[in-house]
Formats: C-alpha cells, sequence, structure tokens
C-alpha cells in the first residue's frame, strides 16, 4: 500500500545491501513498495534509475532516485525523523559515520578473500578480516549496540557482515568471529540479529546459504582457473 | 570561548586539502601540525591507529577521521558558509558523486597514470567514462556547489590542479584535449578561487614526486 510520499525500493532478495535500506525503512515504520530486480537481466527501470553504477539498492522517492546504500540510509534518517540512526552529537556522528566506512572498506574485502582465495591468499586474508573484525568490535566502546542502547546506523551497516561470515564460515570451515578474541563482538551479533525487525527481514536462511555457498562456488572456479 | 581546532596533514596530500579549503571557506582558526608520512609522528599513530593516515582534524581534543566524514563534522560544526544544500536530496545526491570521486574517478585516473599496455588503455576508457559524468553534472551550474564552493567542489578539487600534473608527467591527455569544456572551465574557476589559489602545494613539487611515483610503478611493471 503505497503512502502519499511514494517510496519505492528497488533491491534482490539476497543482496546485503538492500537488506540494510530495507531495516532502515522498517526501523522508520516507513511505507514503501518493493522491486524485486532481476540481475541478470537488469530492468530499463534499474538503468535508468542508476545508470552510473547499475546496482541495487535503489530508493526513489517521490519519482527521485537515490543509489549507495550508506548514502540512502542518511537520506531516510534525514527525510523521517522517528527513530534516528545517526547520533545528534557531531562527533558521535562522525565515529558512526567513521565505522560504517571501516566494514565496508576494510572489512568486507578481507572476509570475501578469506571465502574466495586459496592457499596461503586464504590464509593472509583471514588473518587481515580478524584483525579488521576485532579493530570493529572497539568501536562497541563496551556499548550493547553501536548506536547505544538502541540500533543505530554502524547496527544496520555491519550487521549483515556477522551473518554472512558466519554462514560461508560454515561452508568452508572457517571461524572469523570467534567467541575467545572477540567476545563483545559476538554478543552484539547474537543482539542485534535477534532484534524483531532486523530478524523479521532477513532472507529465508536456507535460501540464504544456497545462494552464498553457489557465490564462493563460483569465485573459487575463477580463482583456480587463473 | 577558546576552540581548539588543529589539524594534521602533510604538504602534498589531495585528501588533506579538502579540509584545509573548509575551515579557510567557514573562517575557523586553526594549528596545522605538517606531518613527514614516512616518519608519522606519535601524535598522529594516537589519533588515527586504525589507519594511521593524515587528515586527522583534532577538535577540543576530539579526533575525526576520514576526509569526506571531516567535511561533514566542519559543516554541522560551524554553520557560517554553508558547503551542502539544505535540501536532503540535493545532500544525498552530493554525497553519490563525493564517494563516485573517491571510489570510482580517483581510481581510474591512477590506473591511467600508472598502468601499461592494454590495463592502461582500459583505464583510460574508463576515466573519459567517469569524466563524462563529472560534467554532465555541471551543466547550468559555475561550480558544483551552484553560483559558490561546495563541498562536491572540495571533493573534485583534486583534480583542478594533480590532472595537469599527471598529463605532464605521464604525457596523457586526460582533459587537455577539450572533451570536457564545462570540467576545464570549472578547473580554471575553481583554482583561481581567493581561499583556493592560496593553498596549492608547489607544482614543481608536485611534478617530481608524481614523477617519483610512476616511475616506481613503471619499474614494477617492467616485463624482466
Amino acid at each position: 500500500m503505497a503512502g502519499g510520499d511514494g517510496v519505492k525500493l528497488l533491491g534482490y532478495w539476497a543482496s546485503p545491501f538492500a537488506l540494510r535500506v530495507e531495516w532502515a525503512l522498517k526501523l522508520k515504520g516507513v511505507e514503501y513498495e518493493y522491486l524485486e530486480q532481476d540481475l541478470q537481466n537488469k530492468s530499463p527501470l534499474l538503468l535508468q534509475y542508476n545508470p552510473v553504477h547499475k546496482k541495487i539498492p535503489v530508493l526513489v522517492h517521490d519519482g527521485k532516485p537515490l543509489a549507495e546504500s550508506l548514502v540512502i540510509i542518511e537520506y531516510i534518517d534525514e527525510t523521517w525523523k522517528q527513530f534516528p540512526l545517526l547520533p545528534q552529537d557531531p562527533h558521535e556522528k562522525a565515529k558512526a559515520r567513521f565505522w560504517a566506512k571501516f566494514a565496508d572498506e576494510k572489512c568486507v574485502p578481507a572476509i570475501l578473500g578469506t571465502f574466495t582465495k586459496v592457499g596461503e591468499e586464504k590464509r593472509k586474508a583471514a588473518n587481515e578480516a580478524r584483525e579488521n573484525l576485532k579493530t570493529l568490535e572497539s568501536g562497541l566502546e563496551g556499548k550493547r549496540f553501536f548506536g547505544g542502547e538502541t540500533i543505530g546506523f554502524v547496527d544496520i551497516a555491519a550487521a549483515w557482515l556477522g551473518c554472512w561470515t558466519r554462514i560461508a564460515g560454515e561452508i568452508v570451515d572457517v571461524k572469523l568471529i570467534d567467541e575467545e578474541t572477540m567476545p563483545e563482538l559476538c554478543a552484539w551479533l547474537e543482539n542485534v540479529l535477534e532484534a524483531p525487525i532486523i530478524k523479521d527481514c532477513m532472507p529465508p536462511q536456507d535460501k540464504l546459504l544456497e545462494h552464498i555457498k553457489g557465490g564462493i562456488h563460483k569465485m573459487l572456479m575463477a580463482a583456480a582457473s587463473t | 570561548m577558546a576552540e581548539e581546532v588543529k589539524l594534521f596533514r602533510n604538504w602534498s596530500s589531495p585528501f588533506a586539502l579538502r579540509i584545509v579549503w573548509a575551515l579557510k571557506l567557514k573562517g575557523i582558526e586553526y594549528e596545522t601540525i605538517l606531518e613527514d608520512l614516512q616518519n608519522k609522528s606519535s601524535l598522529l599513530l594516537q589519533y588515527n591507529p586504525v589507519h594511521k593516515k593524515v587528515p586527522v582534524l583534532l577538535h577540543n581534543g576530539k579526533p575525526i577521521l576520514e576526509s569526506l566524514v571531516i567535511l561533514e563534522y566542519i559543516e554541522e560544526t560551524w554553520k557560517q558558509h554553508p558547503l551542502l544544500p539544505e535540501d536532503p536530496f540535493e545532500k544525498a545526491t552530493a554525497r553519490f558523486w563525493a564517494r563516485f570521486n573517491d571510489e570510482k574517478l580517483l581510481p581510474s585516473i591512477r590506473d591511467a597514470s600508472t598502468k601499461q599496455g592494454k590495463e592502461q588503455e582500459e583505464a583510460i576508457v574508463q576515466v573519459e567514462e567517469n569524466l563524462k559524468y563529472v560534467e554532465e553534472k555541471l551543466k547550468g551550474n559555475v561550480f558544483f556547489g551552484g553560483e559558490t564552493i561546495g563541498y562536491l567542489d572540495l571533493a573534485f578539487g583534486w583534480l583542478a590542479n594533480l590532472v595537469s600534473v599527471l598529463e605532464e608527467v605521464t604525457g596523457l591527455s586526460l582533459t587537455a584535449s577539450g572533451k570536457f569544456p564545462l570540467l576545464s572551465a570549472w578547473m580554471q574557476n575553481f583554482s583561481d578561487a581567493p581561499v583556493i589559489k592560496e593553498c596549492w602545494p608547489p607544482r614543481d613539487k608536485l611534478i617530481i614526486k608524481y614523477q617519483a611515483m610512476i616511475e616506481k610503478y613503471t619499474a614494477v611493471a617492467a616485463p624482466k
């Protein structure tokens, strides 16, 4: 049921970047129409709304498109003021932006490397991933969530990372988020993935497992053939 | 009320330069701590243990890191001479294009300057595609910020002097070809703007620095 504001989200069921935009919209109770995209066969709509990157997610608000999930989430936070995601204090806000960027730019590539490389490169990637995750943990500063008592910007930016890492870890038998060395990050992950809206939006875990398995297999094949 | 603002930077970083421009445009008094990146100070390592990089802004003892994050912090803390649009959609669009610069345009120009053979050809094609988007953005505006310099001008600002340095050092023609008239005009206008002009690092030093950098890349890539 579309609200007067006309919010549409172009997404893909297995994309964590679309997922985090959905988390933001749902936490704020914003009504929106979800349009599932076929990424192997991109729609004219997607290409029209995101000609630069041709990727999802794209948020369309009153006919105006926005791309890049973290840019979209900040836009959502500024447009719908209920359930604020970013802190008010400029320094705390800057810290939140820093950690979301760190998760995307440092944690993600290293984690990806762990699951898609082999041999010595895999070992190095895993070590780097663990170091980066340990650094990310320091951003919690002993709090329940990165946002404090409630879920905030960094929580929805990084929660998927924990979930995907766990699943991939089961597939290739590598544990990256480990209770002994990262107790706070583990506790955070438990708390955030159990939170009502976060949990409800997750794609079906069995489908996701198959999807991630397929993705890893494809990337390992590609790595083996070079 | 005395505010303590310090900026850790080095002589040439285009990311640190964004912060110098922002502080000057807003008329904020600050102290510069010039870093030698081959020999980083213990203070820099203390304030930016994660990345160990410049720029770092220190405001009343609290560090802020990452140039685009720092620009937003400055904007939120000192309201004079606004750099970002008020409208959330316009603001989001500016952020999108700043990220495009950092994540697509800049790496493509770096690749075009440092790679060889087929990889370089592909990078050059990518640069042209990317610059077309930037050119399109400038239609109907003197600056990316409209009538005055704004956040996005500061994000793209490095182009206004480093492109010609790279063209001189590599012999490539990125914008010198005249293919991007609006961008070339912007580069001139931005470069000549009062606050921007006085901050450029010395060109001769930049030529030496980038010459050395490119020679290093070329030596590594050279077939044995």
